[in-house]
């Protein structure tokens, strides 16, 4: 009887540890076996333009359109200056340079969705390491980040 | 010794024989338990992490003066929305924004007893745009913007003692009701004996207009009445949209303890107004212009200051002979709440002393009105006879009735405090159909889409007063109950019992997605119109005009801009207007400064907040931000240096530079 009685909560125990660790364990050794960049998630055009709502190449004339520039620093001065100096590393990198090292829609993607771009772009990933910051999504709509790549234009232009 | 002991036994015997004697007459017909399973109630209340609620349900603060914001049914509590009391943990009533809002002809009054929170309405359903809640003491009716939650308006109702028939609206939001509870003399000031109280004492029911489009109050008229008290209020609905109801009592016109004085007519009276009719007559010039002081704060823009706009005239319209707009309505016995059922043609009376519910027929109303059926008329009011407008009468509902809601099936649900119960009664008729326990004494009560034409009714919330052994004991006070129970079979069951915050009076419930649909998650940046906002970092400054000294100062994860500041001295008036230049969902960032006598100051993202500090001592002044706000946000900090009065530091300001 007693065996029996043995047996019965070793395999109600056997059930119940299968089942708890069923949830969750699993999750657990997937995350573990992720690489520290997830380059083999992101497609060619992600790699290089950035993760976001930007998925086509977009066109820009060689000319700058004034308008756009002005709207850019405006936008550039009330919304990322806290943080982002022209020249010269603040909370995050300077800003001189960046249309030479990057693509506009790589700039866009990463100013219209920061978190996913830290999250999982490797270029993302180097400068979370770098400045242990994340750069917060700043309510700027498609438009806008267009503006800004222009006023980053006319500014690295005159360089 | 034997005899002792026998006679010991007896008395014992006799005792517990009284008191249940006693428990028998106090609970009246014993009320059912209604608990349902367990597990069946826990899955009807269960809301699984990271889902939402069905229903939005606002709770007023009663002496917390606040509005308090729950989930239903998991009883969640999601928010305390500072409206008549400063609230240090948000800095309402303590920024230069929000002081301007508790400014009333009194001065600036910190504090509240809110009451009756209402829902804005649209073709007499609920829309979910504002909340309108009423200041009992100091009489106040305010508006909470549902897209932010917060506390946009706040307009003081003059020759009112005690606004507690407040805050109802009307069906399409024509006018939201106050009404003075103690009468007083309606002349401004008015310094007379207290006995001459049936001479020169005066009760004011207030209808105040609503704009359609920003929900603002404008001081519509006051209507002049006998001087009874004016207890609770509802608008019409369908049938009987262009009229609203107040109960009265003390029609025995006392004025020294009421509980006896105002206790010995048979019956008081329902005011029933036409405002469609009242209004009309103002709007012909049969109303007169009086001086009155009261204050109106509210935002002129997005953003910025509260302003005080102070009033000094008020139009009232006292009813003459001929005119007929107002009716009373005899009612037995000191009734509490009038409720109007969701076609507007049932109105039930709460007689806190009756033994019956009253229940009065619209329809039967105007065929009265029409056939003059009339007993009298106390100032130019004619009194309709009893019999001509009573639907029925509901037997044995418990001792205490007091609020009625409809589920608008066909049934009616009142909150019966002496014998603490709810009873569900049929509005066909006018039997006790249910009855169920409430723990304990309950007050108001509330069905989810209540005092709408469409109710919503899958719960009923029950307020109760007294929580004692319902849950862990916090001392001697414990904080008010509330009970939801499931109203959507024939029999009502308890599901849930949870500890609110303040006392609850009154509650409203709305379907949840009415409001989501419009709540911001940010204060866009480009739309900040204070006058101090910073809207370009680089114009981060200090300026000082005499003793007066404005910080421009911007916040983002993780600083402030600027964050090193000196040249203010000691006797100076210091303005810390501080942007939050954060464009995402609930980034909050909040200030302090060692030794302001002063609340923290939190600022939701894209809001411009200013806190007022007056430094005493010289020093070095540590700020930092009190919101938790990234892994950083220790590191959010700054320092004023504070010099003597005559001292010759010169103003200066930075960040970033060690």
């Amino acid at each position: 009887m007693t065996s029996i009685k043995n047996l019965l909560t070793t395999f109600i125990f056997l059930v119940l540890a299968f089942s708890l660790t069923a949830c969750g364990g699993e999750e657990r050794a997937d995350r573990a076996s992720q690489p520290d960049t997830q380059e083999e998630g992101l497609t060619e055009f992600e790699l290089e333009h950035g993760i976001g709502p930007i998925t086509e190449r977009i066109t820009l004339d060689d000319e700058l359109d004034p308008e756009k520039i002005e709207k850019g620093r405006n936008i550039y001065e009330m919304k990322c200056e806290m943080c982002h100096n022209m020249q010269g590393r603040m909370v995050g990198p300077p800003l001189a340079g960046v249309t030479e090292t990057r693509t506009p829609e790589f700039i866009m993607n990463f100013i219209l969705n920061p978190r996913e771009n830290i999250d999982r772009h490797p270029i993302g990933q180097a400068l979370l390491r770098e400045y242990l910051t994340q750069m917060p999504y700043q309510n700027v709509s498609e438009e806008d980040a267009r503006a800004l790549v222009e006023f980053m234009r006319d500014y690295d232009a005159n360089l | 010794m034997k005899k002792d002991k026998t006679q010991k036994l007896r008395s014992l015997f006799v005792g517990i024989g009284l008191i249940a004697a006693a428990g028998l007459i106090l609970a009246g017909c014993p009320s059912q338990q209604g608990m349902m399973d367990t597990r069946d109630a826990a899955q009807k209340v269960y809301v699984a992490p990271g889902e939402h609620d069905e229903y939005y349900g606002f709770f007023s603060g009663g002496y917390s003066g606040q509005l308090s914001v729950w989930g239903l049914p998991s009883g969640r509590f999601l928010k305390v929305i500072p409206v008549f009391s400063q609230d240090p943990e948000t800095g309402y009533g303590y920024s230069e924004e929000t002081k301007p809002l508790l400014q009333t002809s009194y001065g600036f009054i910190p504090w509240d007893d809110s009451h009756h929170p209402h829902i804005s309405q649209t073709n007499g359903d609920a829309d979910g745009r504002w909340i309108y809640i009423n200041a009992n003491n100091t009489p106040r009716i305010a508006r909470i913007d549902l897209q932010t939650f917060e506390t946009k308006e706040i307009l003081e109702l003059p020759n009112t003692g005690g606004n507690h028939a407040s805050s109802f609206v009307t069906s399409n939001s024509e006018y939201v009701i106050g009404a003075t509870r103690f009468s007083i003399p309606y002349e401004m000031d008015l310094d007379v004996p207290i006995d001459s109280y049936s001479e020169e004492f005066r009760g004011a029911l207030s209808f105040i207009e609503l704009d359609p489009e920003t929900g603002m109050m404008n001081m519509g008229f006051q209507i002049i009445v006998p001087p009874y008290n004016y207890d609770l209020g509802r608008a019409g609905k369908g049938v009987s949209e262009d009229w609203v109801f107040f109960t009265t009592y003390n029609t025995e016109e006392a004025h020294t303890m009421l509980e006896v004085n105002a206790s010995r007519n048979d019956k008081d009276y329902i005011a029933a107004v036409n405002w469609r009719r009242a209004a009309e007559l103002v709007r012909n010039g049969h109303g007169e212009t009086m001086s009155a002081e009261y204050y109106h704060n509210y935002y002129e823009g997005n953003q910025g200051f509260a302003i005080n706009d102070v009033k000094d005239q008020v139009t009232v319209l006292t009813p003459e002979d001929g005119q007929e707009f107002i009716y009373f309505l005899p009612t037995p016995k000191s009734p509490h709440g009038v409720d109007i059922d969701p076609t507007g043609e049932y109105i039930a009376a709460g007689g806190k002393l009756a033994t019956v519910i009253p229940v009065h027929s619209f329809s039967r109303m105007i065929e009265a009105i029409e056939n003059r059926d009339f007993e009298g008329n106390v100032e130019n009011i004619p009194i309709l006879s009893y019999d001509a407008t009573i639907a029925g009468e509901v037997e044995n509902p418990g001792l205490g009735p007091l609020h009625t809601e409809f589920d608008g099936r066909g049934y009616a649900y009142t909150s019966v405090y002496i014998s603490s119960e709810i009873v569900k009664w049929s509005l066909e008729t006018f039997e006790v159909v249910d009855r169920i326990d409430a723990y304990y004494s309950i007050g108001h009560l509330m069905i989810t889409g209540g005092d709408t034409k469409n109710p919503d009714a899958r719960y009923l919330v029950g307020l109760t007063k007294t929580a004692k052994d319902r849950y862990l004991p916090t001392g001697p006070k414990q904080n008010h109950p509330a009970q939801l129970y499931d109203i959507s079979g024939d029999r009502m069951e308890l599901l849930l019992d949870f500890p609110t915050i303040g006392e609850p009076h009154y509650a409203q419930a709305i379907r949840a997605d009415k409001i989501t649909q419009n709540v911001k998650q940010i204060y866009e940046m480009e739309e900040n119109d204070h006058p101090h906002a910073l809207l370009r970092i680089a114009d981060n400054r200090v300026e000082r005009d005499g003793d007066v000294v404005r910080i421009y100062m911007g916040s983002t994860r993780s600083h402030f801009r600027p964050d090193n500041i000196e040249g203010i001295r000691v006797g100076d008036t210091v303005y810390i207007h501080l942007t939050n230049l954060e464009q995402e969902w609930d980034v909050v960032h909040g200030i302090a400064v060692k030794g302001a006598q002063n609340s923290e100051i939190l600022v939701a993202p894209g809001q411009t907040k200013t806190l007022k500090w007056e430094p005493t001592r010289t020093g070095i002044y540590p700020f930092y931000c009190t919101a938790f706000c990234s892994a950083l946000h220790q590191e959010m900090q700054g320092y004023i240096r504070v010099s003597a009065a005559d001292s010759d530091v010169s103003l200066a300001w930075r960040t970033g530079t060690n």
